[in-house]
């Protein structure tokens, strides 16, 4: 099945925030931010402001009726500012105006005294000055203080490794409606409904009951509207309640890239033992990850880079631990992989610094210590249908990899300018939210007395594919044409306390659910048919009854009229909660996921080393799908997601200066990959698997773990510079820009 | 009064000028499938399409709404999304988008269904390079694009049998556009396109850097509209000079069979400059006269001996090499109430080899870190002339007079370009910002020195006896 949305989307016909038909008298809200990153507030003069063109109100913090208080794992962050600010970017008034242009016109006149504090944009520099989220969180298995004695090789280095902008293509935005009675009305571009619905509740002091959250779709999320769509969402719903008057919010790019948060990034220490045979002995890392001025969810994706942090690998001695560093830049947050990569790219920055060392291929080391069933991890997860192995393996011989070595390694050989680069990059991804109460979902099911259907879920289409996996369900288990079946935006009053649509588990979760309130009413549909067809099996397909395998003459239709006129319920509305999973924080062990996903990667790379440009020839995956119940819909994933992940390892680089500013600040500056720079080939070979019972149709969660298959792709480039520069002692620091190429092939 | 037909509706609006072709569409006309993405050209959200009469014909093109001011539509027709669709199935290009999964958020997907169908509409010999060529300014974050190269080449392959004769009838039958187009050059003919009175003090040509900059403040301008004044536009030849009128936008350019022909590479080094919607309105003067110490096409005018003709209001005109206008970090030799008319350039023709490089994170639509050309004429081994350029190395656009007076009258030689680089060093003030480090540039300025003369000179230049 194609995806649902597509023709409304080449058409232009799609409504994403910014098209909804505005209400008559829609005031705009412009967010004023702080243009220094650690300071007192002196004093904030509006009065200018005020008395400019087209001005209606300034909201400010003494404004909010509730709490200001937006935090979602901890309460640390303002709505807007009061007294301090931490961070460029930081709200400190909602400039509410008649048009966005009298809006930017009047923030100019807005006048702030700072008295200038110390700035901290280092996480090293945070973490030594005690400047922490939270107390340091370690994992630890087996016992490496001993185990560095078995070892034959011991090394110890250093990795970096940037954030990165979501550059969802829609920015931000909001748009809030007064009902009667104080309730409202948010349209908002959210992954997470109910988290804009909580907040919304929270600073304005009302009961959730009267915030009603509606999501048609998202143009892009991608994590970067998972917690960070909330605050745009209670500005608006701010004003409205204030000012008894439609508000809306849709901001301009540089104000979204320069507010909001990215993929955290991180430092990280390592320390790798290994044996004769390459095999790790022992592993211990510390993260150093910069959170931001705030927590936002930097301890949950902190805990997932710890999940993560021996990727596809078994290692029997471990000790991961992870600072969550408080610095003065926007708070960052959940970006797809959500910590998993950083963590994965400092096991495979030591696996390649051990290689070098020794003078092997790394692929010889990876491939020596891939996980396999009845592994334990450092959390205490035991794995089972385990496909490390299995992908490598395929992997290895579908694309004839040691053909490909040879050939790099002569091309090598004879030329001198442009030089050929390799990776092997394995993945294992663990699928659930990792804070075990988020893993539940719900799903509304109406069948209409005319036949047609129409399904509400918590989840919230972002291009993922997400509705039409939902579609897929409800056709096949019903029995009928697609036609016959609407989905609905998602809604908090159709669709109550939802997880947001993260972790990869959109479709497992609300699909579970959705499937379970489609069996309940074909239950009670075919007790109505075998009223007439007596003790006959009864089926539905193509939107006709079966008995016993045999077409009858009762349609679908008919069936559902006979189910309404006898008093049937037509509607269902079903809860799903993820069984087997568990983690006690308390002792840092437990069985987190309900499964994980494999994969392999194989990437070949060209650099010019005389500019320090780099090509992608081809990048060759074997992927564990399960059973996917949508090819096309799969693939697009893993090739956005790769695609994406090599945006993060070669061209895109955050730039903050040490006044916490951000240079990278618009698309001029910040560059994500274009139709020239994505690889010249992407194959995927599906992997075929038993799948996993708990993904849905046994078809498993897609959307991030390929983003990982990127990582492949520094190492590809390090290859290449070491192939020009074999003696030079390379630092291990992503992006790999083509800055940092031409630097290090020309290091001394 | 500006005028102009949008999709299949005659627009007259009184609007105030400097209003963004966007915000009229999105706003005033509620056509909300044109999509906001970041309002600098960067990422083709936004993209239209512009067809205007040159030489009695309806030409299309594609454009970024988002800096397209109202006055450059004067006259013209403007298509969005909804103008492409048909009543009742897909136009061609969507139905590769459909086809080949090339959509997933969608949002981008407007802009690329537009490129694509001005592709149908404009190209000539179709192949699958130029047909993603012509979706280069389409930024996409979900696809990684596989999906959409697939949908181009589908698109490609349709239109190989395109009628050459009579291409509208061709592409209307064909389901690539509405029947409506076929009507659409004589409604342009027939309206009231009387030249629009712009008479402002601030120049402005296709928008493309002033309504980046300025975006917030352009109702406090003036503005005085140069893009369509028929006196502005123009490529003319007088022997082996080649004169611009300063309207002439990159597309023009690439597009002139006699610079093709004469200029090996041209389409190549010209293919590095920004993207096609917005090479499609960007503006050779405006390269110059924005003063960015990157622009690539100035770099490419100073190896190229450019001179400039600027006029003022009194019609008095003046001429000045390129390479002495620039005074300091966007400051000219040009005042108040002159504007750059027109611009002339040597054509490297009887021996003379031409060359341009630019390195940039992403190689396309990017800003470079340092971009730079040469043109050097040889008799035998002995460098007879020599002009060469280099930006993102200090505050103005260089014009290497030290390292060329150096190479005048050597001959080409391993010794003398590794003697030459050191000169080269000592004209180069680069500073650190967001395109790299100083110690970057350098190294990178000196790469792409080096990299000319092994271009140009690959028989007695190797890389690795310069390195």
């Amino acid at each position: 099945m194609i995806n649902i949305d597509a023709h409304n989307h080449v058409k232009g016909k799609s409504i994403y925030l910014d098209d909804i038909q505005e209400v008559h008298g829609t005031l705009y809200a412009l967010p004023f931010d702080s243009n220094v990153a650690h300071a007192k507030i002196k004093k904030l003069d509006l009065d200018a402001a005020l008395k400019s063109h087209g001005i209606v109100s300034i909201i400010t913090a003494k404004d909010i009726p509730g709490q200001n208080q937006i935090g979602g794992i901890f309460p640390d962050e303002p709505l807007l500012a009061e007294g301090e600010v931490h961070f460029r970017g930081q709200v400190i008034a909602i400039i509410v105006g008649t048009s966005e242009h009298h809006c930017r016109q009047a923030s100019k006149l807005i006048k702030v005294d700072y008295e200038e504090l110390p700035i901290i944009v280092d996480p090293r520099i945070a973490q030594a000055q005690d400047k922490l989220i939270m107390p340091p969180r370690q994992f630890k298995l087996g016992d490496t203080a001993s185990a560095w004695a078995q070892c034959d090789y011991v090394f110890e280095g250093r990795s970096d490794v940037n954030g990165q902008e979501h550059l969802y293509i829609e920015t931000q935005g909001a748009y809030a409606r007064p009902k009667e009675d104080g309730s409202i009305i948010i349209s908002s571009s959210t992954q997470g409904p109910t988290a804009v619905q909580r907040m919304v509740a929270q600073v304005l002091g009302i009961p959730m009951h009267k915030v009603e959250i509606d999501t048609v779709r998202l143009g892009g999320g991608f994590g970067g509207k998972e917690d960070q769509a909330t605050p745009w969402a209670v500005m608006v719903a701010l004003a409205c309640q204030i000012l008894h008057k439609p508000v809306k919010m849709s901001m301009h790019r540089m104000d979204d890239m320069r507010m909001t948060g990215k993929r955290h990034p991180y430092s990280a220490d390592f320390k790798i033992g290994l044996d004769k045979d390459l095999k790790i002995i022992a592993y211990e890392v510390t993260h150093y990850q910069n959170a931001g001025a705030a927590a936002d969810l930097s301890p949950a994706v902190m805990e997932r880079t710890l999940f993560h942090s021996t990727n596809a690998y078994f290692i029997p001695n471990v000790i991961a631990k992870a600072y969550s560093c408080k610095t003065n830049l926007p708070p960052n947050t959940a970006f797809r992989g959500f910590g998993g990569p950083q963590g994965k790219f400092v096991i495979e920055a030591a696996i390649v610094k051990a290689a070098e060392a020794l003078g092997v291929s790394p692929a010889l080391i990876q491939k020596a210590n891939l996980v396999k069933d009845g592994d334990e991890l450092s959390y205490g997860q035991i794995l089972q249908q385990v496909e490390a192995k299995n992908t490598w393996e395929t992997c290895m011989k579908s694309y004839d990899y040691e053909a490909q070595k040879n050939r790099v390694e002569s091309f090598n050989k004879v030329n001198t300018r442009f030089k050929k680069g390799l990776a092997v990059q394995p993945i294992c991804f663990g699928i659930s939210f990792t804070n075990t109460m988020m893993n539940h979902a719900r799903a509304l099911v109406h069948i209409y007395h005319d036949g047609s259907v129409v399904v509400s879920t918590g989840g919230v289409e972002m291009g993922q594919g997400l509705n039409t996996k939902m579609l897929q369900i409800v056709v096949e288990t019903l029995g009928i044409k697609a036609d016959k079946v609407r989905l609905e935006s998602t809604n908090t009053l159709r669709v109550a306390n939802t997880s947001p649509t993260a972790a990869s588990a959109g479709a497992d979760l609300n699909g579970k659910a959705l499937l379970m309130a489609c069996n309940a009413l074909l239950e009670r549909l075919k007790a109505v048919a075998q009223k007439e067809y007596t003790d006959q099996i009864i089926e539905i397909k193509d939107e006709m009854v079966y008995a016993n395998e045999t077409k009858t003459e009762m349609s679908w239709k008919d069936l559902i009229l006979k189910a309404f006129t006898q008093r049937v319920a037509l509607s269902e509305n079903a809860h799903y909660a993820t069984p087997t999973i568990h983690y006690d924080k308390t002792k840092e062990k437990g069985h987190p996921f309900a499964y994980h996903v494999y994969g392999t990667s194989i990437h070949e790379v060209t650099v010019d080393c005389l500019k320090g440009t780099y090509e992608f020839d081809s990048i060759n995956i074997v992927h564990d799908f399960g059973k996917s119940m949508n090819k096309d819909i799969d693939n697009g994933q893993i090739e956005g997601g790769l695609v994406q992940g090599i945006g993060w390892m070669t061209l895109e680089e955050i730039i903050y200066n040490d006044q916490g500013r951000l240079v990278s600040n618009a698309l001029s500056t910040y560059k994500v990959p274009d139709i020239y720079s994505v690889p010249k080939v992407i194959n995927i070979q599906h992997l075929e698997t038993e799948g996993h019972e708990l993904a849905i149709k046994k078809s498993k969660a897609v959307g991030e773990p390929p983003l990982m298959y990127g990582i492949g792709a520094y190492f590809a480039i390090r290859n290449a510079v070491k192939a020009f520069n074999p003696n030079a002692d390379l630092a291990v620091n992503a992006p790999y820009t083509p800055e940092k190429v031409l630097m290090d092939l020309y290091k001394e | 009064m500006i005028q102009f037909i949008l999709n299949n509706q005659l627009i007259k609006t009184d609007k105030p000028a400097h209003t963004t072709l966007l915000d009229f569409v999105r706003y005033d006309e509620n056509l909300r499938g044109t999509k906001i993405g970041c309002r600098e050209g960067d990422c083709g959200a936004c993209t239209v399409l512009i067809g205007t009469m040159k030489d009695g014909k309806l030409e299309y093109m594609s454009a970024t709404s988002c800096l397209t001011p109202l006055p450059n539509i004067h006259g013209k027709h403007v298509v969005t999304v909804e103008g492409l669709n048909l009543p009742n199935k897909l136009n061609q290009a969507q139905q590769a988008m459909v086809d080949c999964s090339g959509t997933q958020c969608g949002f981008c997907t407007p802009g690329f269904v537009n490129s694509m169908c001005g592709y149908a509409l404009t190209c000539v010999e179709p192949t699958v390079e130029s047909a993603i060529s012509a979706i280069d300014g389409n930024i996409c974050r979900c696809t990684g694009y596989k999906t959409i190269e697939r949908a181009s080449a589908q698109l490609a392959n349709k239109l190989v049998s395109k009628d050459k004769s009579n291409p509208m009838d061709w592409l209307v039958a064909n389901e690539f556009v509405p029947d409506y187009f076929l009507d659409i050059e004589e409604r342009i003919k027939s309206i009231k396109t009387e030249t629009y009175n712009s008479n402002g003090v601030t120049p402005i040509g296709g928008g493309t850097d002033l309504y980046v900059q300025k975006h917030d403040d352009l109702h406090e301008y003036d503005l005085d509209y140069l893009f369509d004044k028929s006196e502005l536009n123009g490529i003319s030849f007088d022997g082996n000079t080649c004169i611009l009128k300063s309207a002439t936008t990159v597309t023009d350019l690439m597009e002139n069979k006699r610079l093709l022909e004469t200029i090996p590479n041209w389409y190549k080094h010209l293919k590095l400059l920004s993207s096609t919607p917005i090479r499609n309105i960007a503006t050779i003067a405006g390269n110059i006269a924005n003063g960015s110490p990157i622009g690539d096409f100035t770099i490419i005018l100073l190896a190229m001996k450019a001179e400039l003709t600027l006029t003022n209001k009194d019609n008095v005109s003046r001429k000045l090499m390129l390479k002495d206008f620039y005074t300091g970090y966007k400051t000219f030799d040009k005042k108040a109430d002159e504007i750059i008319t027109e611009i002339a350039f040597e054509l490297p023709v009887n021996g003379t080899k031409f060359n341009f490089e630019k390195v940039c994170k992403r190689q396309y639509l990017d800003i470079a870190s340092v971009n730079s050309a040469i043109s050097v004429t040889t008799n035998g081994n002995t460098i007879t002339e020599v002009h060469a350029s280099m930006g993102g190395v200090g505050p103005i656009p260089k014009y290497l007079a030290k390292t060329v007076a150096f190479l005048t009258n050597k001959s080409i030689s391993v010794s003398v370009i590794k003697e030459a680089e050191q000169i080269l060093q000592s004209e180069l003030s680069p500073i650190s910002d967001a395109r790299g480090t100083e110690a970057y540039k350098r190294l990178l300025g000196r790469q792409l020195f080096f990299g000319h003369f092994i271009e140009l000179f690959p028989e007695t230049i190797k890389m690795e006896d310069l390195l």
